[in-house]
């Protein structure tokens, strides 16, 4: 079970030039709205042309500009899910997920419709239209839809951006089990990490049309390579930085110096740190060990998130150096105590790039 | 009096209107539909052009309409000379009338059902596709389901169009009392000869068939639509 995609695009704004294989693991691709991920998805599912480049699923050649070859999307044997279901409103849940399998024996398609519905646990809901379904039940309407013709690859195209966060949460882990049985290729496209983590297995990270990192999804959070993919994958502080030593850089804009755990090159251009790795220093002497003062904070209902500078001076409005992610109670803990406060950063945590 | 007038009233008009009327939705629904689903599916340079000239008879004057249609189907036209290879002309007989009524009925039932098809969802159109299922199946199980409505309203208003053509249908068709006289040419006729109770006759005669068959259409359509969601439309 393989794909193989190799294409060039021209886009508005941007070439889309992207290659990527995807086996058995569970693909996702990660970018911004507008970074070519949907497109992608939709050029393999053969709703629009690349210009270059060549697609092949399970060593059938779904698209080939050398050869000439563009098997249109009704032959291409994927499911695709769409962000908005794109359910038939016309058509009963039943009628909705037998409709791609008409060419089947009747008792045929009656067994795989009382299967799907079982898998998405909507049974009793048969003859309900889709506008009588929540959104949470339309989608998974959907699935079984994509599901129903045995397609050798399912595309996810930013499957829950339509659900509040409660259904999503619910969502996902729905979709992980289905998925888990699953046999094909899939590819998941979002623009959201928590999902594309809890989802994927590997990762394609994306940015105007170009691959900024692939790899294995623990590897490319730990380290991503560049900058955009340090952004998608959720780094919230950078710096510009200059090397100093094997182990040690510095950081220009923060105007502090950083050891770090890995070996850094002299090619060194940026370090980055997670909002949520910052802690409170127990010992002023231990390395990475800065002060900084409180700029201002926002507070979400479980969390803060502190805006931090360095030096002691209030910053214009909105401008700091550091955003680092606390719990509540770290917060009361901390808000009395005197500035500055000395924070540390664990060398192992440095995202350097 | 005005009893009296119905009693000894020449009906062929009411005939001959009914007749170029159907026979010309009929035309115009499938022409239009056609025209429609091409025309939104093109992707070409030439789409403002193609538009431009299916809509032509519905902003050119009927009489212009009819002129060029005179010009196509008379004895020197290229359609016409096609005809009276066969042995037969179409000019002032009833056939005219069909085809001056489809013509200028065509533009307000392809206009509608196109914008009707781009509001379809392309994303359902596109889902159906990955699906497997041809584009035939596409067409009549999904794209024609959901633009029904606005398939129902092209085709009220291309009856209603058709069934008031004067000025196009009097240009091929003339006004020949049991042959091509449509009754909008009738209440023309009357009320110029000073015939006031005849054309108003015909007035409310027309009237009532109009306010039936939009009354009829609406509910059919309201019947037809009333299980399809409005979800899926933009």
């Amino acid at each position: 079970m393989e794909l193989l995609v190799d294409i060039q695009k021209e886009l508005p704004g941007f070439t889309l030039e992207v290659n990527f294989e995807a086996g058995m693991d569970i693909l996702g691709l990660l970018g911004a709205s507008g970074s070519g991920k949907s497109m992608t998805l939709r050029c393999i599912a053969g709703i629009d042309t690349p210009d270059k480049g060549s697609i092949v699923l399970n060593g059938r050649t779904l698209f080939d500009s050398k050869k000439g070859i563009n098997l249109p999307c009704r032959k291409r044997k994927l499911g695709f899910l769409f962000q908005n279901y794109a359910l038939f409103p016309n058509m009963t849940v039943e009628e909705n997920i037998g409709f791609g399998i008409g060419d089947k024996k009747q008792a045929d398609r009656i067994a795989i419709i009382k299967q799907k519905m079982k898998m998405i646990k909507l049974e009793g809901l048969e003859k309900r239209y889709p506008n009588q379904l929540s959104g949470g039940q339309q989608q998974r309407v959907a699935l079984a839809r994509a599901l129903a013709i045995e397609p050798e690859a399912l595309l996810l195209d930013e499957p829950f951006s339509a659900l509040d966060d409660y259904l999503r949460s619910h969502m996902v882990k729905q979709l992980t089990e289905i998925l888990a049985d699953y046999p094909g290729v899939t590819l998941f496209v979002t623009h959201n990490m928590d999902e594309v983590y809890r989802i994927c297995d590997k990762l394609v990270v994306l940015s105007q049309g170009k691959i900024e990192a692939k790899g294995g999804k623990e590897e490319v959070f730990r380290c991503p390579p560049s900058l955009v993919s340090a952004q998608l994958t959720g780094c919230k502080n950078f710096s510009q930085a200059k090397y100093i030593s094997r182990f040690e850089l510095e950081a220009l804009e923060w105007g502090i110096n950083l050891k770090t755990r890995h070996e850094i090159s002299r090619q060194v251009k940026n370090v980055g740190i997670h909002a949520h790795v910052i802690e409170v220093a127990s010992d002023e002497k231990d390395d990475n060990v800065f002060k900084c003062w409180l700029n201002f904070t926002s507070e979400t209902p479980s969390r803060m998130t502190v805006y931090l500078s360095m030096e002691n001076q209030t910053l214009e409005q909105g401008n700091y150096h550091l955003q680092w992610e606390i719990t509540k109670k770290m917060w009361l803990d901390l808000k009395d105590r005197p500035q500055p406060w000395g924070l540390r950063i664990d060398p192992a945590e440095l995202i350097v790039f | 009096m005005f009893v009296s007038d119905l009693m000894g009233l020449d009906f062929s008009p009411l005939l001959i209107s009914l007749r170029a009327a159907v026979l010309a939705t009929i035309v115009a629904f499938f022409l239009g539909i056609a025209a429609a689903y091409f025309v939104s599916g093109y992707r070409g340079n030439f789409k403002g052009l193609i538009d431009g000239v299916l809509t032509l008879p519905l902003v050119l004057p009927p009489t212009v309409v009819g002129f060029l249609l005179l010009i196509l189907f008379g004895k020197n036209g290229p359609l016409g000379k096609l005809l009276m290879a066969i042995g037969t002309t179409v000019i002032f007989s009833w056939p005219a009338t069909v085809i001056a009524a489809s013509v200028v009925a065509f533009p307000l039932m392809y206009r509608t059902v196109r914008s009707a098809f781009e509001q379809i969802d392309q994303n359902i159109i596109n889902a159906a596709r990955t699906l497997g299922v041809s584009e035939w199946k596409i067409f009549w199980k999904i794209t024609i389901p959901l633009a029904w409505p606005g398939v129902a309203a092209g085709t009220v208003l291309a009856f209603a169009r058709a069934l008031g053509d004067f000025g196009a249908t009097l240009m091929i068709g003339g006004n020949i009392p049991g042959k091509t006289l449509t009754i909008p040419a009738e209440i023309f006729f009357a009320a110029e000869s000073g015939d006031m109770g005849k054309a108003l006759t015909w007035v409310i005669l027309i009237f009532i068939i109009s306010l039936i068959v939009m009354t009829l259409m609406n509910y059919w359509t309201d019947y037809q639509y009333k299980m399809v969601a409005t979800v899926g439309r933009k």
